[in-house]
C-alpha cells in the first residue's frame, strides 16, 4: 500500500508534466513558475525549520558518548568519540557527516536458538555513503550549467566523473553509484522484514522522486538527447533571474525540473531535513565536559529547587538522630531565631 | 503466571517475521509480568503528583481526567517548547532501521515496537497528526495518526519497556536518543496520573526521608555496625564511618543499596577498608544518604528535587569536594544534569584534590564531584595501593559497563584498570556487547520489579547470552560492575540464564584485594567464601 501509493505519486508527475508541457504547451509554468516557486518555498521552509528548532534551547548536555572521557592525565580519552572540547565536536560531527561514523558501526543481530550472535553489517553504510556523496557530486557537477565560463574545478570534476569514458557521452561514475545506491536502498525498504514493517509511504516517496530525477537526467543524457546549448541558456536566464521560456527542449528536461523542484519543495517538510538537522543534535554536537565547564538551563537558571532541607529533615528525625549518637546541628536553629 | 523455562522463553521470538498487521492496528496485551503496577494513590497525593487514585494498567478503564487529552497535548507542546532534542527528535528520524535490532528489549521479545525507531514512532506518528497540517491530510501515509485512549495505553506499555539505555543512540546516524523521548513520554504520562508504583514508592521515600528504601539515620548506621562486624572478622580491623561529620574533607554519597543489599553490601565494605586504609578525612551523611535518583525516571523536576540534598549536605557539611560511589543512573545525574540543575556548586567547595596522590581532578573543577573509580585508578597509578590479586584468584572476572556510565560519562578505562590491578583473572566478553555498545542489565530504569520478571529476563537476555559466552569459554563465574541496580538485578538475571556466574562492584574486589597494615592473614573474601588456596591447607 505504502509503496503503491508512492510510486503512484511519482508516477502522477511525470503524466502531469506531459500534459502540462507536451499538450498544453505550458513551458512558462513548468520552466519558470513552478521552479521559483519550488526554490522560495525551499528557502523559506527550510529557514522556518531552522529557526524552529533554534528556538527550542537546549536545557541539558546529553552527549551520547561513545568512547573514554577525558579525566585522568594518564588515561587516553578518545577525541572523535567522547569529545572534550568544541574543537574536538567539529571534528565528531565531521566524521559523522561526511562519513556516516554510527551508521559504520551497525551490526546484525542473530538469534539461533538462545544464542545471540552480531555480525558487521556495513550494507547499510555503503548503500548511504554511495548515495549521498553521489548525489552531492552529481549535484555539484550540474553547476557547469548555470556558470560561464565554467570554473576550472568543475570542469575536473567533470573529466574525473567520466573518466573511463564509457560511451559516449562518457558514463558518468556517480551515475551508476547513485542508482546502485537508490536501489539497494529502496530493496532494503521492500525486502528486510523490520525495516518494510516500519516504513511509511513518506518513506518510500523521496527514494522514488530521486530515482525519477536520475532516471529523468540520465535518459536525457544518453538516450533521449535534449539540446545543450538551448538547455544551458535556459538555466542561465533561470540562475540570473532573466528567465525565458524554454522552447525547442525536450518534455523529459521538464520532467527533470519538475522532479527537482518537488524535491526541494518537499525537503523542508519532511524527513529529508536530517541533513540539516544533524548538526542541531544535542547527543552529537555538544562536548563530553559537563563535570568542567557548566551548561545553563535558560528555564531554570534563577528557580531555586524546592526539596527537604537538611533542617526540615533534622526536625523530622530528631529522635532517631539523638538515639543514634548523630550530631545535631545547631546552625538549624540559630538561622530560625535571626 | 509463572515464569517460562530458560529454554523456552524466546522461542517465539524471530527478528524477521513482523506481524502481518499495521503496527497502528495492534494493541498491547497487559500480560502478567510485562508490565508494572501502578501507584498507590497515597504515595501520588504524597508527592503532589495528578490524578491518584486507584487503578491498574490492566484494567479497561484507567480513570483518567476528563480532559486528559487536551493535558496530553498541551504538555507535548510545553516539551517541545522546552526541548531541542525532542522536537528535532520527532522530526528528522528517516527510518533507517540502523537502530532496530540495537534494542536489548527487541532481541529479548522481538515485538517490533521494541524497535526504537517505533518506539520513538509511537509518540511522532500522534505529533504529526495532532499538530501537522500534512499528518492530518495524508494520515497514515505520513505516518501520522490522532491520539487515543489506546494510544495512552500503548505508551504506557513501551515507554516502560525502555531502560534509557542509550544504546539506540550510538548506532542513529543522528545521535537520536529514545531515552530523551521516553524521559519525557514518562514526564507526560505523569500529568494525566500514568505511573507505576515501583518509581514512585522510592521517589516518595527519597523525598521525604533521604533514601529510595526509606532508610532512617539510626538504622542506616545499625547496618553498618553489622557491616563493620563482619570486616572486623574478616580482617581484624574495625575502620571507622564518620557520619554526618562537620568539616571533613570529602563528603561520600553512594546509592543506599550499598548499605543493607546484597551484594552492595560488600561493595560498600570494600569502600570502607580504602578509606581506612588512606587514612581519608570523609564522611558519610544519613541525610544525603542517597546517590540513585529514580526522580530521573518520573520527570526532569523530580530528579533536581531528589537530587538538590548533595549539594545542600555539602554546604552544611563545609566538605572540600564529593567523591560518589559505583552507580548507573546517579552518574548520568552527577555527570551530565547536576550541575546545570543544581550549580554552580556551593562556595566551600574546591577543585577536588586526592589527599593521598595530589591529584587534581580537572576534569570534575566545575561539579566537584569525583568518582570513586577515578580516584582509586589514580591512587594505583600512583602505586599508593598495596594489592594482592591473589586474594581474588578464586573468581574469574568479566566486567559489566553500565549503560548510564558508559553512554553517558563515557568511564570505560578507569575500572577496567582497577580490574587489572586487583585481580589475576580478567577477561572481556565480546566487543558488541561492553563499551558504547554494552546491554543493559534490563531492569534498568526503575523497572527492576518482581512483578516484571519476565520482561526482566528478556529484555537481560542479550546482556546474559555475552556473558554465558565467557562463562563458556574461560570460565568467568564473576561480573564485576559499577552500578547499584546491576548488583541489585543481575544476580536474579544470572540466576535465570547463567547460575554459575554471581556480582559484585569493582571495589568488592579492591576490598579483597587491599593489604591493611595491621590486618590479620585473611582467608576468606568479603563474603566469607574461603579465598584460593585456603580450603587445600585447611
Amino acid at each position: 500500500m505504502n509503496v503503491v501509493a508512492a510510486l503512484v505519486a511519482v508516477i502522477g508527475m511525470v503524466i502531469v508534466v506531459w500534459f502540462g508541457v507536451g499538450v498544453l504547451k505550458l513551458y512558462t509554468l513548468f520552466g519558470v513558475l513552478v521552479p521559483y516557486a519550488a526554490l522560495l518555498t525551499f528557502l523559506i521552509g527550510l529557514i522556518y525549520r531552522m529557526v524552529n528548532w533554534a528556538k527550542s534551547p537546549v536545557p541539558f548536555k546529553i552527549t551520547t558518548t561513545c568512547g573514554q572521557q577525558k579525566s585522568l592525565p594518564w588515561i587516553k580519552h578518545s577525541r572523535l568519540e567522547s569529545p572534550a572540547n568544541n574543537f574536538e565536536v567539529v571534528l565528531r560531527m565531521a566524521l559523522e557527516v561526511l562519513a556516516f561514523r554510527s551508521l559504520f558501526r551497525n551490526l546484525r543481530a542473530d538469534l539461533r536458538g538462545r544464542k545471540l550472535y552480531y555480525g558487521s553489517s556495513k550494507w547499510l553504510w555503503l548503500g548511504a555513503i554511495l548515495f549521498h556523496w553521489s548525489f552531492f557530486i552529481i549535484l555539484v557537477r550540474h553547476l557547469r550549467l548555470f556558470t560561464y565560463p565554467v570554473p576550472g574545478p568543475i570542469k575536473v570534476l567533470d573529466a574525473v566523473d567520466s573518466f573511463f569514458h564509457i560511451g559516449l557521452p562518457h558514463l558518468y561514475m556517480t551515475d551508476v553509484a547513485i542508482l546502485a545506491g537508490l536501489t539497494f536502498l529502496i530493496l532494503r525498504r521492500l525486502v528486510d522484514a523490520k525495516v518494510n514493517y516500519i516504513s511509511h509511504a513518506s518513506d518510500y516517496f523521496p527514494l522514488f522522486l530521486i530515482l525519477g530525477l536520475i532516471s529523468s537526467g540520465m535518459l536525457m543524457r544518453y538516450f533521449l538527447r535534449v539540446d545543450l546549448v538551448s538547455v544551458k541558456e535556459f538555466v542561465m536566464g533561470l540562475a540570473t533571474f532573466h528567465p525565458k521560456a524554454p522552447k525547442g527542449i525536450g518534455v523529459i528536461f521538464f520532467v527533470h525540473l519538475f522532479f527537482i523542484s518537488a524535491l526541494v519543495a518537499y525537503f523542508p517538510f519532511s524527513k529529508l531535513v536530517h541533513m540539516v538537522g544533524v548538526f542541531f543534535s544535542p547527543t552529537r554536537n555538544l562536548p563530553n565536559d559537563n563535570r568542567r565547564v557548566r551548561h545553563i538551563n535558560p528555564w531554570w537558571e534563577g528557580v531555586p529547587p524546592k526539596f527537604l532541607t537538611y533542617c526540615e529533615w533534622q526536625e523530622k528525625f530528631k529522635e532517631q538522630l539523638e538515639q543514634a549518637g548523630q550530631p545535631i546541628d545547631e546552625d538549624c536553629y540559630k538561622e530560625k531565631k535571626s | 503466571m509463572a515464569l517460562p523455562k530458560r529454554d523456552e522463553l524466546l522461542k517465539d521470538v524471530n527478528y524477521d517475521r513482523m506481524p502481518s498487521k499495521h503496527w497502528m492496528d495492534t494493541k498491547p496485551e497487559f500480560r502478567p509480568g510485562t508490565y508494572c503496577y501502578a501507584a498507590e494513590p497515597s504515595v501520588v497525593e504524597d508527592l503532589g503528583l495528578p490524578n491518584p487514585r486507584k487503578w491498574q494498567p490492566h484494567d479497561e478503564d484507567w480513570k483518567l481526567p476528563p480532559n486528559w487529552k487536551e493535558i496530553v497535548l498541551n504538555a507535548i507542546k510545553d516539551r517541545m517548547e522546552r526541548f531541542r532534542s525532542f522536537k528535532l527528535f520527532m522530526d528528522i528520524c528517516v527510518r533507517c532501521g540502523a537502530c532496530a535490532d540495537k534494542c536489548h528489549f527487541f532481541l529479548g521479545t522481538g515485538d517490533p515496537k521494541n524497535m526504537p525507531v517505533l518506539r520513538a514512532e509511537l509518540m511522532r506518528s500522534v505529533v504529526k497528526g495532532e499538530f501537522t497540517r500534512s499528518g492530518k491530510i495524508f494520515g497514515r501515509l505520513a505516518g501520522a495518526r490522532p491520539l487515543t485512549y489506546d494510544v495512552i495505553k500503548e505508551w504506557f506499555y513501551y515507554y516502560y519497556q525502555c531502560t534509557e539505555c542509550r544504546r539506540c543512540s550510538v548506532f542513529c546516524p543522528y545521535g537520536i536518543d529514545t531515552a530523551e523521548i521516553t524521559i519525557l513520554a514518562r514526564e507526560i504520562l505523569h500529568e494525566i496520573g500514568v505511573n507505576i508504583d515501583w518509581i514512585l514508592k522510592p521517589v516518595r521515600f527519597s523525598a521525604f526521608v533521604g533514601n529510595h528504601i526509606g532508610l532512617q539515620p539510626h538504622t542506616i548506621q545499625e547496618n553498618i555496625e553489622f557491616l563493620l562486624d563482619d570486616i572486623e572478622e574478616i580482617t581484624g580491623i574495625r575502620p571507622e564511618v564518620p557520619i554526618n561529620k562537620k568539616g571533613a574533607e570529602i563528603l561520600f554519597v553512594t546509592p543506599s543499596a550499598d548499605f543493607f543489599a546484597d551484594p552492595g553490601i560488600y561493595t560498600f565494605m570494600g569502600y570502607v577498608l580504602l578509606f581506612h586504609y588512606l587514612g581519608l578525612d570523609w564522611t558519610l551523611s544519613t541525610y544525603a544518604s542517597e546517590g540513585g535518583n529514580f526522580g530521573l525516571f518520573t520527570s526532569h523536576e523530580m530528579m533536581r528535587k531528589l537530587h538538590a540534598k548533595i549539594y545542600h549536605e555539602a554546604e552544611r557539611l563545609k566538605v572540600k569536594w564529593i567523591l560518589g560511589g559505583e552507580c548507573g543512573h546517579m552518574w548520568r545525574v552527577v555527570h551530565q544534569y547536576e550541575d546545570t540543575a543544581l550549580g554552580p556548586a556551593p562556595k566551600n567547595l574546591e577543585v577536588p584534590k586526592s589527599p593521598i596522590t595530589g591529584t587534581v581532578f580537572e576534569h570534575a573543577k566545575s561539579t566537584k564531584i569525583v568518582h570513586i573509580c577515578e580516584f582509586t585508578a589514580d591512587l594505583i597509578a600512583h602505586g599508593k595501593l598495596n594489592l594482592d590479586p591473589s586474594r581474588n584468584d578464586h573468581l574469574i572476572v568479566t566486567f559489566h559497563d553500565s549503560c548510564n556510565t558508559s553512554r553517558g560519562m563515557g568511564i570505560f578505562e578507569e575500572p577496567r584498570f582497577i580490574l587489572r590491578h586487583v585481580c589475576n583473572n580478567f577477561y572481556e566478553m565480546p566487543e558488541n556487547t561492553i563499551r558504547e555498545k554494552t546491554f543493559c542489565c534490563g531492569s534498568g530504569s526503575g523497572l527492576n520489579t518482581d512483578e516484571y520478571m519476565e520482561m526482566r529476563m528478556r529484555g537481560g537476555f542479550p546482556r546474559a547470552n555475552a556473558v554465558e559466552y565467557v562463562h563458556e569459554k574461560y570460565g568467568v563465574n564473576r561480573m564485576a560492575c559499577i552500578c547499584a541496580i546491576d548488583r541489585a538485578v543481575l544476580p536474579t538475571l544470572m540466576k535465570y540464564w547463567v547460575p554459575e556466574v554471581s556480582i559484585s562492584g569493582v571495589h568488592e574486589l579492591v576490598g579483597n584485594a587491599l593489604v591493611i597494615p595491621g590486618e590479620k592473614k585473611r582467608t576468606t573474601d568479603l563474603r566469607f567464601e574461603p579465598l584460593k588456596g585456603v580450603e587445600e591447607e585447611a
